[in-house]
Formats: C-alpha cells, sequence, structure tokens
C-alpha cells in the first residue's frame, strides 16, 4: 500500500499544511508530518493548491462510435491532466446511452482506464429522439446506477415528456440534465444572435431560445417537485430565470462552461470553426453576468462539455463545421484566470463549484468530498502561480480542438490523486 | 488589396480607385475590340460551389477581356463532408499555380477562410458567400449609380426587401456609407436582423415614406419561399406593402434611379413596368459588372502599372506583372490618371 505525504500544500488556499495520503484515504493532516514509512513526497512549497479532485458534470468521451475523436482511455487521461477524478458521461454516443447495457458498457471502460472515475449519463429518451422515455429505471438499477439523465447535443422539447421525464426519476432520486435549446428558434443556427451574426451573415441562435425553455423546465420541476439541472447555462436572462427559481425554493441547478466564462461571439468575426460551440458564444455582458452568477452561487458549478472533434470536422468553412470545443485540460486554468485572478471566487470557492457542488447533483459518494482525515484521497495540487501558452499538441485528448491555442492561461496541475493512486505526478501522466 | 472579402475593407481610396479603374475599363466595351493584355499569363479560377450563371460568367467575361487564362470550377460541396471538398479543392487549385480564385459559395466566411487558411497563396475574390457579402456585387451598384448621380457623397439610397438573407445589402450597407451616401434599409422587421445598431444605415419598416426621399432604391430579390417560415403571410401581401410598381415609382425623385441586382421576381418586389422603364438599371448593371470585376481583378492581380497603357510594353510587363503579384502590393497607381488610349487594344487582337 503507498503511502503518499505531500508537504506544505495550500489546502484550498489556505496556509500550508502537511497532508499524508495512505492508501486510499487521507490518513493525516499537519505540520512536520514525518515522512516514514512513505513512499512518495511530494514537494508543494508551501505555494500549491490543494483541491479536492475536480468533478465534471458533463463531458463528451465518444466512446462508442466516435473513437477517432476520443475514447474513454484518452479522455479520462485528458481529464487526470486537468485535475479531474470523476467525468460524467454524456450519452450521445453510438449507440446511444439509452440501455443499461451501453451504459454498463462506458461505465466498465472507465474502470479499466484507471485515470478518473466515469459516471455515464443516460439519455432521456430512445435515440435521443425526444420522442419515447428510455428505459430510464433499468440504466438507474445497472451497475452503472445513472443518476444524471440527458438527452445533451439535443433539447427534451417536448413538454409532456420533459414533464414525465422529471417525474420518472424522482423514484431513483435522479435528474434530468436539460439542453436547453428551442429548436424551431434555432433551426440551422450558427452563433449567437446579435451585431455580430447580423454582420457576419450567420443564422442566429437566439438566447429567447435557451431562456424560454429553462422558463418553462424550472416551472415543470416546481409543479412535479423534482429537479432539473440545467446544461451549459450561457445568456444573462438564463441567469435571472434560475436565481428566481432558486428563490422560490424549487430544486434547479445550473451549470456554465469554461468557454461562457471568457470567450465572446466576437470571436466568430475569425470565420475559424474553431470558436463554433452549441451553445454559441455570447456577448461581453452575458461573459460578466455568468461569472457573477457563478460567484453568488446562482450557478452551482462549472462543467466543461468537453467536445471532442477530428481536425477534419474543424477544418472547414463555419456552416459545415461540428460544434463543440474540448476543455478538460484547461478548465481550471480558465476557471482560475476568470473567477480567482479576477478576485471573484477564492480557492475555497472553486473547490465549491468544481467539485463538491457537480458531486452532489451527480449523486457521486467519495467525490467532491472535504479534504480531511478519513476522507478519501481524490486530490488535485495545483500550481496557481505557473504562467504557460497552451499547446494543443501536448493534449491528453485525441483532438486538439481548442480556442485557446497559443492563448497565455495560468495554473497547472502538478498532480492529481484518484484514491491515492497519482494518476498525474510532476504534472505529467503516470 | 491583396484580397476583396468584404465591402466593409475598402478605404474609401481604395473604393474610388477600383471605381474609376472600372471606368477605365467600361471604355472599353464601346470599342469593337474588347481585351487589354494585361492579366496574360495569369490564371483566374471560378470556383463556384453554387450555382450562379450570372456572377460566373460576368467574372469570366471579365477575366478573359484582361487576357488571363480562366479556369471554370463548378465545384458543389459533397453532403458527406464538405469541409474536406474546400479544403482539398483549395490544395488542388494551389498546385495548378491560380493567381487568382473567384469564389461563390453557399456558407458564410468561405472566402476568407480560403484567403486566411494558408491552403493557397492567390488572392481570393468573394462572388457572394451564404447570406454574408457580395462585395462586387457593391462595386458595381456604387459604379452604376455614380455614373448617373455623379458623386454619391449625401446621396440618399434606399435599399428594400429580404436584407436579412441578403449578402448584397450587406455588402452595399457598408461600401455605399464608405462613400458618403446616406443608406436607408427599408423591410418588414422579419427581414431585418435582429440588431443593427452597428450597421452605417438607417433603418425603417415604411417604404411609402422612404421613397420621395430617394435618389436611388435598390430592390432586393425576395425569394418565395421564405412563406415557408412566416417571414411574410403571401407574396401578394409583401408586393403591396414592399414592391415597387408605377405609383411607389412615382414618388421618387425625378432623376432618382431603380437597382436591382438580378434575377428579379417581376410582379414580386417589382413589377414588370418599373423593371422595363428607363429608370431602371438592372441591364445596365450586368454591363457594369464586367467593368466592375475587371477593375477588381486588375488590381489584385495585374500589380502596380495602369491598366489601359500596359498594352505598350506587354513582354516586359507580364514579366513584372508576376513579380509584384507574388507579394502582397499596395494598390496600384489610378489607372484614370493614364487615359485609355485606343491603339493598345489593337496590339492584342488574339480571339
Amino acid at each position: 500500500m503507498s503511502k503518499i505525504l505531500i508537504r506544505g500544500a495550500k489546502i484550498l488556499g489556505g496556509e500550508p499544511r502537511d497532508v499524508l495520503v495512505d492508501g486510499e484515504t487521507i490518513a493525516a493532516i499537519g505540520t512536520g508530518l514525518p515522512d516514514q514509512g512513505v513512499t512518495t513526497v511530494i514537494e508543494a512549497d508551501g505555494e500549491m493548491v490543494l483541491l479536492p479532485g475536480l468533478v465534471d458534470l458533463h463531458t463528451h468521451l465518444r466512446e462508442p462510435g466516435r473513437e477517432d475523436s476520443e475514447t474513454v482511455l484518452t479522455g479520462t487521461r485528458a481529464a487526470a491532466v486537468g485535475g479531474y477524478t470523476a467525468v460524467h458521461a454524456m450519452a450521445n454516443t453510438f449507440p446511444v446511452a439509452d440501455t443499461a447495457g451501453v451504459v454498463e458498457q462506458v461505465w466498465r471502460l472507465g474502470r479499466e482506464s484507471g485515470y478518473c472515475d466515469v459516471q455515464p449519463v443516460g439519455a432521456v429518451t430512445v435515440g435521443l429522439e425526444g420522442k419515447k422515455l428510455a428505459e430510464l429505471g433499468a440504466m438507474a438499477d445497472s451497475a452503472a446506477q445513472v443518476r444524471v439523465f440527458s438527452d445533451d447535443g439535443k433539447c427534451v422539447d417536448d413538454a409532456v415528456i420533459m414533464r414525465r421525464a422529471l417525474e420518472y426519476v424522482k423514484a431513483f432520486d435522479g435528474v434530468v440534465a436539460q439542453h436547453a435549446q428551442e429548436p424551431r428558434l434555432t433551426e440551422g443556427a450558427q452563433m449567437n444572435e446579435g451585431v455580430v451574426s447580423g454582420e457576419l451573415g450567420l443564422t442566429g441562435w437566439p438566447a429567447v431560445a435557451e431562456e424560454s425553455i429553462i422558463a418553462r423546465d424550472v416551472l415543470l420541476a416546481a409543479h412535479v417537485g423534482s429537479r432539473v439541472h440545467i446544461c451549459h447555462l450561457s445568456t444573462a436572462g438564463s441567469v435571472e430565470i434560475v436565481r428566481w427559481a432558486k428563490s422560490k425554493g424549487w430544486d434547479v441547478t445550473a451549470e456554465v462552461t469554461p468557454h461562457h466564462l471568457l470567450l465572446t461571439d466576437e470571436l466568430a468575426r475569425t470565420y475559424d470553426p474553431v470558436y463554433k460551440v452549441n451553445p454559441p458564444l455570447r456577448t461581453e455582458a452575458d461573459v460578466l453576468a455568468l461569472r457573477e452568477a457563478l460567484a453568488d452561487g446562482t450557478i452551482d458549478c462549472v462543467a466543461t462539455d468537453h467536445a471532442p472533434h477530428p481536425h477534419e470536422d474543424k477544418d472547414c468553412e463555419w456552416a459545415a463545421a461540428a460544434m463543440g470545443m474540448v476543455g478538460l485540460e484547461t478548465a481550471l486554468s480558465v476557471v482560475q484566470h476568470t473567477m480567482v485572478d479576477t478576485g471573484l471566487l477564492d480557492w475555497a470557492g472553486v473547490a465549491d463549484r468544481m467539485s463538491a457542488r457537480p458531486a452532489v447533483i451527480g449523486r457521486l459518494t467519495g467525490h467532491g468530498r472535504p479534504i480531511a482525515v478519513g476522507e478519501p484521497a481524490n486530490l488535485v495540487l495545483l500550481q496557481p502561480a505557473y504562467r504557460g501558452t497552451v499547446n494543443p499538441a501536448g493534449f491528453a485528448s485525441r483532438s486538439r480542438n481548442t480556442p485557446y491555442a497559443g492563448r497565455e492561461l495560468p495554473g497547472k496541475v502538478f498532480a492529481t490523486l484518484l484514491r491515492g493512486h497519482g494518476t498525474v505526478m510532476d504534472g505529467k501522466l503516470t | 488589396m491583396r484580397h476583396l472579402l468584404s465591402a466593409g475593407d475598402l478605404s474609401r481610396d481604395e473604393a474610388n480607385l477600383i471605381l474609376d479603374t472600372a471606368e477605365e475599363m467600361r471604355s472599353l466595351a464601346d470599342r469593337p475590340i474588347k481585351k487589354l493584355p494585361a492579366l496574360r499569363g495569369r490564371t483566374v479560377v471560378n470556383l463556384f460551389f453554387e450555382d450562379s450563371t450570372r456572377t460566373r460568367i460576368s467574372f469570366e467575361a471579365a477575366a478573359k477581356r484582361l487576357s488571363a487564362d480562366v479556369i471554370n470550377f463548378s465545384a458543389k460541396g459533397s453532403s458527406v463532408s464538405k469541409g474536406e471538398s474546400l479544403k482539398d479543392t483549395a490544395l488542388t487549385l494551389q498546385a495548378m499555380g491560380a493567381d487568382g480564385v473567384v469564389c461563390r459559395h453557399g456558407s458564410s466566411g468561405a472566402p476568407h477562410l480560403l484567403a486566411t487558411s494558408g491552403w493557397m497563396t492567390g488572392s481570393v475574390v468573394n462572388a457572394g458567400d451564404g447570406t454574408h457579402e457580395h462585395p462586387t456585387q457593391a462595386l458595381l451598384d456604387a459604379f452604376t449609380m455614380r455614373r448617373h448621380l455623379g458623386s454619391l457623397d449625401g446621396r440618399r439610397i434606399t435599399i428594400v426587401g429580404d436584407v436579412l438573407h441578403s449578402r448584397v445589402a450587406r455588402s452595399n450597407v457598408l461600401l455605399l456609407s464608405t462613400l458618403g451616401a446616406d443608406v436607408t434599409v427599408v423591410a418588414p422587421p422579419t427581414l431585418l436582423p435582429v440588431d443593427m445598431t452597428a450597421w452605417p444605415c438607417a433603418t425603417s419598416y415604411d417604404l411609402d415614406a422612404a421613397l420621395p426621399k430617394s435618389d436611388a432604391v435598390m430592390m432586393l430579390r425576395v425569394q418565395r419561399e421564405r412563406m415557408g417560415d412566416a417571414f411574410f403571410p403571401s407574396a401578394r401581401e409583401y408586393t403591396r406593402r414592399y414592391g415597387l410598381d408605377v405609383h411607389r415609382m412615382a414618388q421618387l425623385p425625378d432623376e432618382a434611379i431603380v437597382l436591382h441586382p438580378g434575377p428579379m421576381n417581376r410582379g414580386m418586389e417589382i413589377t414588370a413596368e418599373v423593371a422595363d422603364s428607363p429608370r431602371c438599371t438592372a441591364v445596365e448593371q450586368v454591363a457594369n459588372g464586367v467593368s466592375t470585376r475587371m477593375a477588381v481583378l486588375y488590381l489584385l492581380l495585374g500589380g502596380s502599372e495602369p491598366a489601359i497603357s500596359t498594352a505598350r510594353t506587354e513582354p516586359a510587363n507580364g514579366h513584372a506583372a508576376a513579380e509584384s503579384a507574388a507579394a502582397p502590393t499596395a494598390p496600384a497607381e489610378p489607372a484614370s490618371a493614364e487615359p485609355a488610349r485606343t491603339e493598345h487594344a489593337r496590339t492584342e487582337e488574339n480571339k
């Protein structure tokens, strides 16, 4: 059994402490802990910040079906590099994860990878088609123990199907994670509808297409007494609706992606499809509203919406390009840049928004726990003073579609521990 | 000027240089031999991913009158992987040594991608991309207006129709405002972009109010299939509210002209009587299109020599042009500084 001593780590950004990890759990926290019997010592130098291992509610691992863009193995390696110890694998695979068989396959691939826990998300409807409920109970009762259900990539737009799904998952404490996109308002949509779309002649994706679905769904969730989670919330108006729903005491949670915290639709002026994503990049006013909402807790968590695509799907004209960007390996840096370095959130806040809260929403046990003696040793140690330029060629992900290539971002993951096992050590995958 | 991707990229001086050069080119049209040697040895590819016979033959005529070798590449994108086909097509054109690529594409930004991707080094002319821009159409429209109205500075120009989907409208608003005109776009609210605050023009829903204050009115083609998406209730209602008939035309000031980029939907946005009236410049626009595109191709590909005078020192010029086009060059000297001389055309009679 390995024993790892982390020396001088700032737990949640606090005063430097030593943390002893014995086997799979945190065995001791203090100062000047002895290193007898320790197999590995990690020097945090009083500079590095120790957080609970990050939890992603929204990851596309692409396996089965699109192994050319990502596999469970490459995706979980990317997750470990980014400081994640658990990711939720979205259901829009080929075949769709709408049966117990597929979710168990993904779950098993995750266990075999050993880099990160993989919690499959089950589809709400058969084939993501929005017509017929998938066997949600079978997925919940399977070895994968699915609790999050989503047709992500597509909206559950039929109000009756959505209502039934919200009601049905109450039986096993599930949650429906809605990709809020009114389909008729977004036919052929290419980018945020606004000043820039009008100039560029790209079909607009209006904010109201997201907000109208969120408004409907928080009302539905309240009506049936269930909980609803809003995927990748992207507009200032959506923030207002979620804030209002929470003020009513309704069980509504929401996530924001790192890219929506940093990038705006002005980038579409390059016509470079690396900036094409769904929901689209919005305006600066939206970005600022999202940061504020994440800081005040209206938005519960950061989720990457890590969406790998092969090069050829982005090396083309805008309208023909696939939507999405990879995010696992840059999420923590973007959050540091947009939230911590701006003073909106401290490291304890980051731990809450990127680990504790997503774990609670996903009903994951063993993740998002406090850093305390007896807790599972799911940890990430990062160097906040690091400054580096994003180089996609060095990614662990199989895909390179990052909007941050060449951009300087702060922070680097130095070590990631998954139940006491170093998946990343010295900044490198083990 | 290396590429022509957006009318908004043109400064007033550059726009005027193109229009002045087009005027020189226009003078050729009245001669028995309509050909110049300026682009001899240069290869221009008309790369059309969308069907557009009018624009393609206009560019083809323009390039041929400048003695360029013209290749027409009708490359309708494959539905499976359009992206690969654009890239591979560009690489193919590069391998063939295309000096200029005239690109029409259904996807907004495709010419921009060709120009900036590094796939090819030739000059790119946007011949209409998606619902974005069609800068040579705007140039030929401005050219036509200038011939009738003189300087466009302070002129009131009204653009009517499906602005939301119109690349002609976008390019015209940008170019005409650069040239100092007061532009108003008129459309039903459904056919305007939701946020036009950054557009250098006024907007109105009321055609009748705009007409008496218009020195020129440009009627855009409105596709009947827009009805299916509820942009307007019926073709007849559109015509009643936004169509130009003789009664509305009578509200225009006496010297005002009516433009249409074609092809016209007679009976929809314009009645046959207006279309066939002497005030409508639709046919003249087609002729001017060739002159304007000659000017654009010449300025992009021909280097720094004045257009018309080049025939005299033809072999040397061919060499010089090849050199000057190898690197991004400043706009050519105004061709208008060199008066057109008929004898030059004689030397280049090959046909």
